[in-house]
């Protein structure tokens, strides 16, 4: 009679170097690809998963479908050109990257951004994070089959894009932070515009939670899946609501406080259960406390003043040899990015950081073993971006 | 930081010390010294999270930096540990014992850069490209426009006007 031993710790065996022992030829052993395509991954990027009976027992992360390789891309672009290759870095949320290429620009050029211009990035950074959001909490629930709550998201999120049309006439890609400031002030009736959108979410957030939180289905799948130990935030370099999900304070806007978010009263929520279903909790109590932050800001912004600080000609701006590292906090986590110039008016190299680097691979990787196979879309409570990997 | 940097004076060989701001600096060590370096950083001064590792091509000093970004959580301050190494024999030693992420960054160095990291887990997997066969990528030297036109087939109904010209003949067809 087939019994099965419910601590599957020791499963499967391991060699000396750390492998898996898993003999194809023996028939017990099946592979199976998830993605590129399929519904539960985060963009275009597949697992190699080998499965016995419906467990996971090896899990291989493959990137590359979306490589276009932006950095070497842009070693070849003056300063200004590398904007419209950057945002791509991550198509979900890429206010973040004009933010941080930026910022490493004026840190390396000695400029200094006008005050108005810093909250208005301080606004385009947090509406960015409110549409991804909307799409992320609801969406973890759609992993597992519960999908209205993704489509109340989308209406949303849809709205806030219209708001990101009329302030900077992209809906997806913005382009609204440049060296220097911002493109330009808020349009006419904007803010009451957009606190109507506000009040929407408000409304969404009760509602989500009965659908999700709530819901018995959700919570068993959810509820003890995919624990991240504590001992793993800094020896893996897990960051943002996965590390506060297991309890750890990671959030830059608190630890390294940028523009002017030491000016903001907010207080990230953390908790210990480090399950799926607490990564998700960690997303919807951050969806509630932006939509406050973007309130914060809209009372305490400026309504007029300098949004551009005076630069060179753009086309011919050579930036003083150097290197720096700047940071900011994005949906998924720390979000940073490293360049390197050598006096002319071509990045040397840029790098960018994201959290996706190590989540999607060697952290699910990991997650992923002793998984049942209709539980691979864990990689959703890690909020992955595939485009931030491959770069 | 610049204590910091003062102690680490004190027990290693560094140079070109950039003290860029409040919470972050840079020094540049010898190849045979960074790893302990790191080790001792992450065991005796708290930097124990790794933030990022990636190398920049100098081809005209013929080597290749490597920059180990780490961080110290408690103290919210960050380190850059630069390493030169010679372009020509591009290898390191791998640093898969520190911390359990950076044998993905020392994968993509290997693919992209060439850089090898002997004895890494899986650093001879392919990690973004598949079945690459010229020279890696994000070397200097690799000419991404020659690539493209070599390799892919230029698609037909396609031509190319030098825009001044093209505008010119438009806007003023009878000059």
């Amino acid at each position: 009679m087939f019994t099965i031993n419910n601590d599957r710790s020791k499963f499967p065996e391991l060699d000396d170097a750390g492998n898996a022992l898993i003999d194809l030829t023996s028939h017990k052993y099946l592979k199976l690809w998830q993605g590129p395509q399929h519904p539960g991954v985060t963009g275009n990027m597949s697992l190699e998963l080998t499965v016995t009976g419906d467990e996971i027992v090896e899990s291989r992360t493959h990137v590359g479908y979306l490589h276009r390789g932006f950095e070497k891309l842009m070693e070849r672009r003056t300063f200004i050109q590398c904007f419209p290759t950057c945002i791509r870095l991550c198509v979900a949320e890429p206010d973040p990257n004009e933010y941080l290429l930026s910022s490493c620009v004026e840190e390396l050029a000695g400029i200094e951004v006008p005050e108005t211009a810093q909250w208005l990035r301080m606004l385009a950074l947090e509406m960015a994070r409110l549409q991804v959001l909307l799409r992320q909490v609801p969406g973890q629930a759609g992993t597992f089959a519960l999908g209205l709550g993704y489509q109340w998201g989308n209406y949303i999120r849809d709205l806030i894009l219209d708001r990101f049309e009329e302030l900077t006439g992209g809906r997806v890609y913005h382009m609204y932070i440049l060296p220097g400031g911002v493109r330009g002030l808020l349009p006419n009736g904007f803010k009451n515009r957009l606190e109507e959108n506000l009040k929407l979410v408000d409304e969404f957030l009760p509602n989500v939670w009965d659908l999700i939180y709530t819901n018995s289905v959700f919570k068993k799948r959810a509820k003890g899946l995919a624990v991240i130990p504590k001992e793993w935030i800094d020896e893996y370099g897990i960051y943002g609501p996965a590390a506060r999900a297991a309890g750890i304070m990671r959030d830059v806007r608190k630890t390294h406080p940028y523009l002017f978010y030491s000016e903001i009263d907010f207080e990230p929520f953390t908790t210990d259960e480090s399950d799926v279903f607490a990564r998700s909790l960690v997303r919807w109590h951050d969806l509630k406390m932006t939509v406050d932050i973007i309130r914060q800001i809209l009372a305490k912004m400026p309504e007029k003043g300098d949004i551009k600080a005076p630069t060179p000609n753009v086309m011919h701006w050579k930036i003083p040899k150097g290197e720096t590292y700047v940071k900011c906090e994005s949906s998924r986590g720390e979000y940073g990015m490293y360049l390197v110039t050598d006096g002319s008016d071509k990045p040397r190299r840029v790098n960018l950081k994201g959290p996706s680097y190590t989540h999607a691979t060697s952290v699910l990787e990991k997650l992923l073993v002793n998984a049942n196979v209709a539980d691979a879309a864990i990689m959703v409570s890690l909020a992955t971006c595939p485009p931030e990997i491959e770069r | 930081m610049k204590q910091l940097v003062e102690i680490i004076q004190n027990h290693f060989p560094i140079n070109d010390i950039d003290l860029r701001k409040k919470s972050l600096a840079f020094i540049s060590i010898h190849q045979n010294q960074a790893i302990p370096l790191l080790e001792w950083l992450k065991t005796t001064h708290g930097y124990k999270a790794f933030v990022l590792l990636t190398a920049v091509d100098w081809i005209e000093e013929n080597r290749f930096q490597l920059t180990y970004l780490i961080s110290n959580p408690d103290n919210f301050t960050e380190l850059g540990v630069r390493v030169f190494i010679d372009r020509e024999k591009a290898e390191m030693v791998s640093a898969h014992h520190l911390w359990k992420s950076i044998w993905v960054y020392q994968r993509e160095l290997k693919e992209m850069f060439g850089i090898n990291f002997p004895n890494s887990p899986r650093v001879n997997e392919s990690f973004i490209l598949e079945g690459w066969d010229t020279i890696p990528p994000y070397r200097r030297d690799f000419d991404t426009k020659q690539y493209s036109e070599e390799t892919y087939f230029p698609r037909p109904g396609r031509s190319t006007n030098d825009p001044a010209k093209h505008m010119k003949s438009k806007l003023y067809p009878k000059d």
